[in-house]
């Protein structure tokens, strides 16, 4: 049986895996795309072309690989702790974003962009603060 | 406009393939075996449902939306503007599933649609 001090010291490696490995598997992606070109077409054949680009690109998997990671701290996590104290780790990520795009890839953003993140990361606190479940078991 | 288009296909059929999975999982029922064997029976059976596969695909397209998009513009513009998932999953479990939305669930998301604003206005 885990102790109290045990539950709570997994809990906390688990949102700290999901706050850095989410991040950083977005950056990885932007990276990896941007290093590739703007995707400027429509047309199958062009875009399976793309596909394999996409997919011989270092970043991408690593990318892929991070959000796994991101992906399996989630499902364990919830499979103890409530969703609702979970959720808002996801908006701690979105600022986490916005530093490492800001730090790491150097990417310029303006006081407004900065406020609109601030506000959107407020707002997904208040939406994970709700119940997790509003509908009956049947 | 590309780009308004590719973030839409990141969100309504990211949201939508969630609600379609979402779906397909509550007629499995509730998984209370956590064991590998009976978690693999689960997916077994989860992948018999169209659901399942609807909501695969849309979340399939929805990925490679989020590459083309990263593509275009700034991880620190498209992370923050995919927030709209909250809207778009408050609307689709309202209207598809029939979930009841708490008012203070309306404001979270309201909140989060001006901060979207504010991140595209910001952009310019």
């Amino acid at each position: 049986m885990t102790s109290r001090a045990g539950l709570h010291f997994k809990t906390y490696c688990m949102l700290l895996i999901m706050i850095v490995f989410a991040p950083l598997g977005n950056v990885m992606l932007g990276k990896g795309m941007k290093s590739l070109g703007a995707v400027a077409t429509w047309a199958p054949s062009e875009l399976l072309h793309v596909a394999s680009r996409v997919f011989m690109s270092g970043y991408i998997w690593l990318g892929v690989a991070s959000l796994l990671t991101f992906f399996v701290a989630y499902m364990l996590i919830l499979s103890w702790a409530d969703f609702s104290y979970v959720q808002p780790a996801s908006s701690v990520a979105l600022l986490v974003v916005a530093l490492l795009g800001y730090f790491y890839l150097g990417e310029k953003i303006s006081p407004l962009h900065w406020a609109g993140i601030v506000v959107i990361c407020l707002g997904v606190f208040v939406v994970g603060n709700t119940p997790p479940r509003t509908t009956e078991v049947h | 406009m590309r780009e308004a288009l590719l973030l839409f296909l990141v969100v309504v059929s990211g949201t939508g393939g969630e609600i379609c999975v979402t779906r397909a999982m509550k007629r499995v029922g509730e998984v209370k075996d956590f064991r590998p064997l009976a978690v693999l029976r689960v997916i077994l059976r989860a992948m018999k449902l169209p659901w399942m596969w609807i909501g695969i695909s849309m979340m399939a397209l929805a990925f490679f939306s989020l590459l083309a998009v990263l593509s275009i513009e700034n991880v620190s513009f498209v992370v923050p503007v995919t927030a709209l998932n909250y809207a778009a999953g408050a609307l689709g479990g309202k209207f598809f599933l029939g979930e009841r939305v708490t008012p203070r669930r309306w404001a979270g998301v309201l909140i989060v649609c001006i901060g979207v604003t504010l991140v595209w206005l910001g952009k310019r």
